[in-house]
């Protein structure tokens, strides 16, 4: 057991890294993911020359989601500007918009917009229908217009400013937790069998339990100094509220630790090579990554796919973390999600265990 | 002909490992089939609770347009507790509130407030369902109109033409990002391993007596996988366009030039990890590190990389599948763009003389 950390740890190579690029990575990722959009570029084709049309612009030059880059004269320019990603968008207001608006006509306001990115898309399209929502209430209500019969009133729970840093963030403690376990378990048995160190090991006195506890330990150790140390960062560095108990968090964090060390250890006992190992580890992390719900909804998939992620422990997790995180969800709510980690867990682990001493070739 | 022998020699080398064949071929049907399908940013049938203080023929025609939506499928409760409840117990999404005296105060001239509460753990999934609230609102507000006989009555309405994806399908622009990504693993995958293993085996010395090059040793590496690569692209490309009805607006060879542009890169990124580390278990440590989650979080195939902050966006030039995502959403949706794809195309070259330089620099035939 002493052996395969001191073997971990002296690797200095292997030392750095598996403890640098996860806090690098923290740092990077948890700016660079979000859903949230700011300066987007767009540019102003305005045929009116009216008040009107000023006023409801000026919505757009003052909202820091959208930063103007340019100013057009003629339709032609349109094209160029949107094929080659100089602005996602182009407001158009034709030449009757500020008198349709004065006589009580509906004004239209174009926009047209760079659809490559389709999110990024409808997310800006949603951000233009608010603009122009508040300038149509303060329009309406300024020249005794007549309102809508009803109107929304949109509260958001857990994340009321609907800030998607929130939701990525707990999603990362997860997404290095299980690369960090993977790099550190997923080529450990492969690299002794290319050795032949793993024979020797298996014809000593050691029953294969004592292996196995001995290749998980230092995965489970380094998984949770990790996963401490990304949880400090996401509170303290990016400020994401942290409103569940800490026991309820480690309870997740260690059947998830579990269920990824099992699936690593299987991996790596299957593994005839350290290539066969890194393939291995592959088809699983990036698969399990992806549909684990950390960027894209489980609920948009597919109903087979749907069926496919029941099998990955990461879906679980993110709703374990975000619940604790975000929404301070007690123990009991979080049950459904931690037995399954715990059966992959104990299910993955007794099958590595058997795959030592039973796949020799 | 020395040349010959020794990319022969890899060819053999890798034909018998099927794990090669495996990474080049099977990887991107299965990971194309299971993402193509799996990640969507399209929310349909969202549930979302209904709670109606006091029914009538109102309020059957407000939630009525909800009911009809595909975007819903609501569930009617009975009271504020029990939906919110619902919604900490993650069974609905959202919940829609009308109160008791919505009939009254919709004859009025004010209006009826109608309290909408998103859950907004999932800050996109939330913005695009309120945005999918307001379109069903914005419905009922026209058939009021109409069974009233009064016209619409609204100052500004935005008249929004999208351009290359005209019904925002997320899978348009999700699958092309993804074949960046999956050939970013693929083009790692492939040589991460190659040169340290035979430092670790000890047949690199062995190549080094015989009278071939380190140029041609590299070559004879690259050559083979650089066809296994294509190979996966091209079955890439097929399925996006066959099987999941992505268009492709650009052109082929423009598609083909481009991919091995790339290609050469990743290869090269590759083939430098393991050149460096000489050894197979950092090598692969490595590569997990720096192929996958960059080109997923960082080459702005997902997140828009105009929002991320002036530092992050500066770094994410060092990330090669940003050019190449850039590139394929280009030439897939909108055509042969030349001021978008030449500058990317060129940073890609610019990238692969880099890595490739350093490559040559570091396994000078010497040993240490």
């Amino acid at each position: 057991m002493i052996k395969e950390f001191l073997s971990l740890l002296k690797d200095k190579k292997s030392r750095v890294v598996v403890v640098v690029p996860p806090l690098v990575q923290l740092i990077v990722f948890g700016y660079a993911a979000t859903f949230d959009l700011t300066h987007v570029p767009y540019a102003v084709y305005n045929e009116d020359r009216g008040a009107a049309g000023r006023d409801i612009l000026a919505g757009f030059g003052g909202s820091k989601n959208f930063s103007r880059s340019a100013v057009i004269t003629h339709e032609e320019e349109i094209r160029p500007l949107i094929d080659n990603k100089k602005v996602l968008l182009v407001l158009h207001l034709g030449p009757t918009f500020s008198r349709d608006l004065l006589s009580g006509r509906t004004a239209s306001l174009q926009v047209i917009i760079d659809g490559r990115n389709s999110n990024t898309a409808m997310l800006a399209l949603s951000y233009i229908n608010s603009i122009v929502r508040r300038f149509n209430e303060q329009w309406a209500a300024e020249h005794g217009r007549r309102g809508p019969p009803a109107m929304l009133v949109t509260r958001a729970w857990f994340n009321p400013n609907l800030e998607s840093r929130w939701f990525i963030v707990p999603g990362i403690v997860g997404l290095l937790t299980l690369v960090v376990t993977m790099l550190v378990t997923a080529l450990s048995v492969a690299r002794e069998r290319e050795q032949g160190t793993f024979d020797q090991l298996l014809v000593t006195p050691l029953r294969p339990v004592e292996i196995l506890i001995g290749k998980a330990l230092p995965g489970l150790i380094i998984g949770i100094f990790e996963a401490t140390v990304i949880i400090l960062m996401a509170v303290f560095w990016f400020r994401v509220p942290l409103l569940g108990s800490l026991i309820t968090l480690y309870t997740g964090v260690a059947l998830f630790l579990l269920s990824a060390i099992g699936v690593g250890l299987m991996i790596s006992s299957l593994a005839v090579t350290q290539q066969q190992g890194l393939l291995g580890a592959f088809l699983f992390l990036v698969p399990a990554i992806i549909l684990s719900g950390f960027t894209t909804p489980i609920a948009n998939m597919p109903q087979v796919i749907q069926y496919i992620t029941l099998l990955n422990p990461m879906r679980y997790f993110m709703v374990v973390l975000r619940g604790v995180f975000l929404e301070g969800a007690p123990f009991h709510l979080l049950i459904g999600q931690l037995w399954p980690m715990a059966v992959i867990g104990v299910v993955s682990l007794a099958a590595a265990g058997w795959l030592f001493r039973h796949r020799m070739y | 002909m020395r040349m010959r022998g020794l990319v022969r020699k890899e060819f053999l080398q890798v034909m018998r490992d099927p794990s090669s064949i495996a990474i080049a071929f099977l990887l991107p049907v299965i990971l194309l089939l299971l993402f193509g399908y799996g990640v969507s940013l399209d929310a349909e049938h969202v549930p979302v609770a209904l709670v109606v203080e006091h029914p009538d023929a109102d309020t059957a025609g407000f939630t009525g347009v909800f009911r009809r939506s595909r975007y819903f499928s609501p569930i009617d409760f009975s009271g504020m507790r029990a939906a919110e409840y619902a919604m900490r117990r993650g069974l609905v999404e959202g919940i829609i509130h009308l109160r008791s005296d919505f009939s009254r105060q919709v004859r009025q001239a004010g209006g009826a407030p109608v309290q909408i509460i998103v859950n907004g753990i999932d800050a996109n999934n939330a913005r695009l369902i309120s945005g999918y609230v307001e379109g069903a609102w914005s419905m009922w507000r026209r058939h009021m109109s109409e069974s009233r006989g009064i016209s619409l009555d609204i100052p500004v309405q935005v008249e929004q033409r999208i351009w290359f994806n005209s019904e925002l399908r997320s899978r348009d622009f999700l699958v092309p990002g993804l074949i960046a990504v999956i050939m970013t693993l693929i083009g790692g995958l492939l040589t991460a391993l190659v040169m340290a293993r035979e430092w670790e085996r000890g047949t690199m010395e062995a190549l080094m007596v015989t009278p071939v090059s380190m140029k041609e040793i590299l070559l004879g590496k690259l050559i083979p996988y650089f066809v296994l690569g294509m190979g996966g692209m091209a079955l890439s490309v097929v399925m996006a366009v066959w099987q999941f009805g992505v268009p492709l607006r650009g052109s082929l060879p423009v598609l083909f030039i481009a991919s091995s542009l790339f290609l050469l890169v990743a290869l090269g990124m590759g083939l430098l990890i393991s050149t460096l580390a000489k050894n197979q278990f950092v090598a692969g440590q490595v590569a997990i590190i720096v192929t996958f989650l960059p080109a997923f979080i960082l080459s702005g195939f997902i997140f828009d990389i105009n929002s991320m902050p002036l530092p992050i966006r500066v770094f994410t030039h060092v990330i090669a599948a940003r050019y190449f995502v850039s590139i394929l959403q280009t030439v897939f949706l909108a055509g042969n763009i030349w001021q978008v794809l030449l500058p990317n195309a060129f940073a890609l070259i610019i990238m692969a003389g880099i890595f490739f330089g350093i490559i040559k620099r570091k396994s000078r035939k010497r040993l240490e």
